[in-house]
């Protein structure tokens, strides 16, 4: 990434025990926050003793080696699995007891590692999907179209169009989203799940596949979307790049746990981290017996 | 004169086909299964639209309102206790559930009406109080106004729900939940919810579709609902399932093949008939006539 691209790092400052957040949000609630999160399939472990805790409007970021948990514990935020242990407060309420469809109109947002719009249906469809449970106008009045039927419909299509527009995608909205190319694919699930007005919005690897330049813009527009919208967002990427470039909070997780949290330059310096990605320093053990 | 008139006699019964197979399709797009259920929720329609008439002394439109909100209830009720408790489970348990719920229905109705037909009054007389028959007159060809309601309810239907699927929240939420369940929750959309309102207007039509048919077919069975069950889910199959415009297609081509082959070919072959057409239509399309292909990648 060049100079002229670099922004200033976020000053962290530490809230309740063994967390950080940005100093603008220190004062805020957080948004989101596990405790001794874990799920074991079976007899195996797949996350264990996962705690974190992330601020209002903080861009935090999720790594780790394949197979370390990360998309398991999106899946766990998003409720597509239920905890075997531990507690999700989402704003401050127990998420528990409650499902999928839930906890995204509470405020969770998500894209996935594998692009799974609606390819059938155009691109204004898919965000009109997203923007579903902010139409409030009833059954009876759809059928019969009543005048709150075409109010409800005309500005859910103008405040789809106006997300659309953020992407630059406005006159893509009547092609059909199968046939859109790759990357106007993954902003278009970007556009979706922002389209669900959440305060939360998880990205499952928004930059597998671009190339540096799309990956670039990507972080730009990572970074409007948290300035336009004051939501935080947290994403899940190999691209060192992206992740050391835009990201204010790191937690690294190797085989299911936690093993570093921090800034940027704190995680680019951890031993362990430096450990779980490369091996150890002589070479000869790799990283799962290190640890 | 004879072609058309059997032509349009074909077209009348392929379009309470359409009727039921616009519930299979349905069904199958959004649950993925099949339900096989579906064509004695058709005779339960019948039988409780004769009920109302009979028995409550309705009219035959209030009797059909009846039919209507009994089965749409029905069809909730079915879908929760026997389908939704599976939704995780192998769709060849969901299936052998479906062929359980079928004869559960068909005996039940056994239990409560008797195996004796029931002579049911058809929803417009066949013939007037003159005797004459109740039917439009175009020089030598007479249409009767039963089918001309058949086929004027069949495209309302289809218009309807195309625009229902297309442009109401309910129906944006069922196109998602049919291509990705797991991405329509994150939307924010019930799933289990959405499923029930699909089985609700599939449930609806088979009423509908029970009271035409029994108004042409006059005779009231716990069997009724079967044949005509398994003729619209081939004409279902035969239009591309999951598609609504095939189902539509779909039904009028089997009603219409039906009507021909009973009349040019004999009585007995009309069922070997339909089916060998759509044996050979899914040679050439495996997919059904307006299905999409997709191939599955390796």
């Amino acid at each position: 990434m060049s100079e002229s691209k670099k922004r200033p790092p976020t000053k962290m400052v530490p809230v309740q025990t063994h967390a950080i957040v940005p100093e603008r949000d220190a004062n805020k609630s957080p948004i989101l926050e596990c405790y001794h999160l874990g799920i074991d399939f079976g007899g195996l472990t797949a996350v264990n003793d996962f705690n974190l805790i992330i601020g209002r409007t903080e861009i935090a970021g999720l790594i780790g080696p394949n197979g370390a948990g990360k998309t398991t514990i999106f899946n766990l935020l998003t409720k597509v699995y239920q905890p075997t242990r531990g507690s999700i407060l989402l704003d401050g309420r127990d998420t528990s007891k409650m499902s999928t469809a839930q906890v995204s109109r509470m405020g969770i947002g998500r894209t996935f590692q594998n692009i799974r719009l609606f390819k059938e249906m155009s691109v204004v469809d898919n965000v009109l999907v997203g923007l579903h449970h902010e139409m409030d106008y009833r059954l009876p009045s759809a059928i019969l179209r009543l005048p709150d039927y075409w109010r409800g419909e005309r500005i859910a299509h103008e405040r789809a169009l106006e997300l659309l527009s953020i992407f630059d995608m406005q006159d893509l909205a009547e092609t059909k989203a199968g046939s859109l190319p790759y990357g106007a694919q993954r902003r278009l699930e970007i556009v979706r799940a922002l389209a669900t007005n959440p305060s939360l919005l998880l990205l499952d690897e928004p930059a597998a596949g671009m190339n540096p330049s799309e990956t670039s813009e990507l972080m730009d527009n990572i970074v409007k979307i948290r300035d336009l919208f004051q939501i935080a967002i947290m994403l899940i990427e190999h691209d060192m790049n992206l992740v050391m470039g835009i990201c204010e909070g790191i937690c690294v997780l190797n085989f299911g746990e936690v093993i570093a949290k921090g800034s940027p330059d704190e995680i680019k310096q951890n031993s362990v981290v430096i450990e779980a990605y490369l091996g150890k320093k002589d070479g000869k053990n790799d990283a799962k017996e290190a640890r | 004169m004879e072609f058309l008139s059997y032509l349009i006699s074909g077209v009348s019964l392929g379009s309470v086909y359409a009727i039921i197979a616009l519930g299979y399709t349905m069904v199958y797009g959004i649950a993925k299964m099949l339900n096989f259920a579906h064509g004695d929720v058709i005779m339960v329609g019948g039988y409780i639209s004769f009920c109302g008439f009979a028995y409550l002394g309705l009219n035959g439109w209030l009797a059909l309102l009846l039919a209507m909100c009994v089965c749409t209830v029905l069809g909730i009720v079915i879908e929760g206790l026997a389908y939704r408790p599976l939704r995780q489970a192998t769709s060849l348990a969901v299936l052998i559930t479906a062929i359980g719920v079928s004869y559960l229905l068909q005996n039940t109705a056994l239990l409560t009406w008797g195996a004796t037909p029931k002579v049911y009054s058809p929803l417009i007389p066949l013939t007037n109080a003159a005797g004459e028959p109740n039917a439009l007159k175009l020089g030598e060809l007479s249409i009767s106004y039963i089918s001309l309601l058949t086929m004027a309810a069949c495209i309302v239907i289809m218009v309807g729900l195309t625009l229902f699927t297309s442009r109401s929240k309910m129906g944006k939420a069922m196109r998602a939940c049919s291509e990705d369940k797991d991405a329509a929750r994150l939307m924010g959309i019930n799933v289990n919810t959405t499923i029930s309102v699909t089985f609700a207007i599939g449930s609806a039509l088979a009423a509908v579709a029970g009271v035409l048919l029994c108004s042409f077919n006059p005779t009231l069975m716990p069997t009724t609902g079967s044949m005509p069950g398994i003729r619209a889910f081939t004409a279902a199959v035969f239009g591309g399932i999951g598609s609504i415009p095939g189902a539509f297609l779909g039904g009028l081509l089997i009603g219409v093949i039906e009507a021909m082959a009973k009349a040019y070919i004999s009585t007995q072959l009309a069922n070997s008939v339909v089916f060998a057409v759509l044996i050979v239509v899914l040679l050439v399309r495996p997919a059904g006539l307006l299905g999409k292909y997709v191939p599955e990648k390796v």
